[in-house]
């Protein structure tokens, strides 16, 4: 389609209105481990596979779901390094919040400015985009939220949601399992169902990580 | 010459039940030659929250308009109003922003909380803040004010007594100082409406 010949530059539109590189950080992300997040009455919940690459890596030492403030959390799909500069920037700006009004920030507000930092490096000279998809679990003033970013900088909330490999079978398989008034229990149990089911090898507490946030507004990581 | 005594200017807020009370004089002076006699020192900053600016009138009239550019912003991304508590730290950071050359104004914020409960507070010019439970005074006729709300004042009036309260407190106050005078400009504020009320005092 002549897009190759556009994929030099991020900051340069190909003819079919794409910017190529973009599309290959959603590609990244697409190869990274599953990762998924439920929305339920009274609270949220965040899931992921932790597949190590050998098994003499220390597994404690390693945590793909962080907290931003102690009632939002994250986790994502895609490159770990890009995902940690993320998480200090959202963290920064968290607190710079809190320190103009004594508040914590609202989810909205937060998953706000981290999207307009991913955006930033979808337009700046010499920088990559980020090549991580991140779901923000939160529960504020607005009651429970869930937002998916991606790499281009746009942000959706949703009810459930997934990312990485099995996308696609874990998006199904949340449909069918998703009903509006689940409790967080129930979520919690969903979520680790919906990893059970592209989980290549024997599933277990330490392979998997999960993060929770309930109506007492503290974000918990399991395990931790 | 002192600059915080340069425009004159009042300023008390108070507690009530369920309710609050602002009042400011109207007088604006250039040291001893009075200019205005309807000089506005008390806005709105929105239906539950009001601003009261002592002391120099250019950097009260700055200050405001930052304030309502940053208020107007917040509403605009949160879709939602500020509350008192979040908005006094706001001025507190925008006052110490400027700690080497301050804004050379005492602010007074009141407004109605979370469950309508009423907040007040002061600061002074770089910010530090000053919460209080029955009321706050600020201006060149501070001292009186103080005097005059300490011994006038009584925990849970109701507004139409707030209101006398907080307009014989003033009055009296100023009376007592050269730079401010020329009446009243009193708000009394309920979760269900804002009274106004212009005072006639002393027109020196």
């Amino acid at each position: 389609m002549g897009d190759s010949q556009y994929s030099f530059s991020l900051t340069t539109f190909s003819p079919s209105g794409k910017l190529v590189q973009i599309e290959h950080a959603l590609t990244a992300v697409g190869s990274g481990q599953t990762s998924l997040g439920i929305k339920a009455a009274n609270g949220v919940v965040i899931a992921t596979e932790k597949k190590l690459p050998s098994i003499l890596v220390d597994e404690t030492s390693v945590q793909k779901i962080q907290c931003l403030t102690p009632n939002i959390g994250v986790v994502y799909s895609g490159m770990g390094p890009d995902f940690r500069v993320l998480v200090r920037k959202s963290r920064k700006q968290a607190e710079q919040y809190h320190r103009l009004y004594k508040e914590p920030i609202p989810v909205t507000q937060l998953v706000r400015e981290t999207a307009a930092v991913m955006q930033e490096f979808t337009q700046s000279g010499g920088v990559r985009p980020f090549g991580v998809s991140l779901l923000v679990a939160g529960y504020d003033d607005n009651g429970p939220q869930l937002y998916q970013l991606d790499p281009s900088g746009s942000y959706f909330s949703w009810k459930a949601s997934a990312m990485g490999k099995n996308v696609s079978n874990a998006k199904t398989f949340l449909e069918k399992r998703y009903t509006d008034d689940m409790e967080l229990d129930d979520a919690v149990h969903t979520a680790i169902l919906t990893l059970k089911e592209g989980f290549e090898g024997q599933i277990s507490g330490k392979n998997i990580e999960i993060g929770i946030i309930g109506t007492d507004k503290k974000f918990w990581q399991a395990p931790l | 010459m002192q600059i915080f005594e340069y425009n004159g200017s009042a300023l008390v807020a108070m507690v009530g039940k369920n309710c609050f009370a602002i009042a400011s004089d109207q007088k604006l002076g250039v040291q001893l030659q009075t200019i205005a006699t309807d000089f506005q020192r008390i806005s709105k900053i929105h239906d539950r929250l009001f601003l009261g600016l002592s002391g120099l009138a250019t950097d009260a009239q700055t200050l405001y308009q930052r304030l309502v550019f940053r208020h107007k912003l917040y509403q605009l991304r949160e879709e939602r109003d500020m509350k008192p508590e979040t908005f006094a730290n706001l001025v507190s950071a925008i006052l110490y922003e400027k700690r080497f050359g301050p804004y050379f104004c005492q602010p007074v914020i009141a407004g109605l909380g979370d469950e309508d409960k009423p907040f007040i507070c002061t600061m002074d010019s770089i910010g530090a803040k000053e919460l209080a439970k029955d009321f706050v005074v600020a201006g060149t006729a501070s001292e009186s004010l103080y005097g005059a709300c300490e011994s006038m004042f009584k925990e849970n009036m109701e507004p139409e007594e707030l209101f006398e309260t907080v307009s014989q407190a003033l009055l009296a106050s100023v009376d007592g100082d050269c730079l401010s005078g020329w009446g009243g400009h009193v708000y009394v504020v309920t979760p269900t409406e804002v009274k106004e009320r212009i005072l006639k005092g002393r027109m020196d």
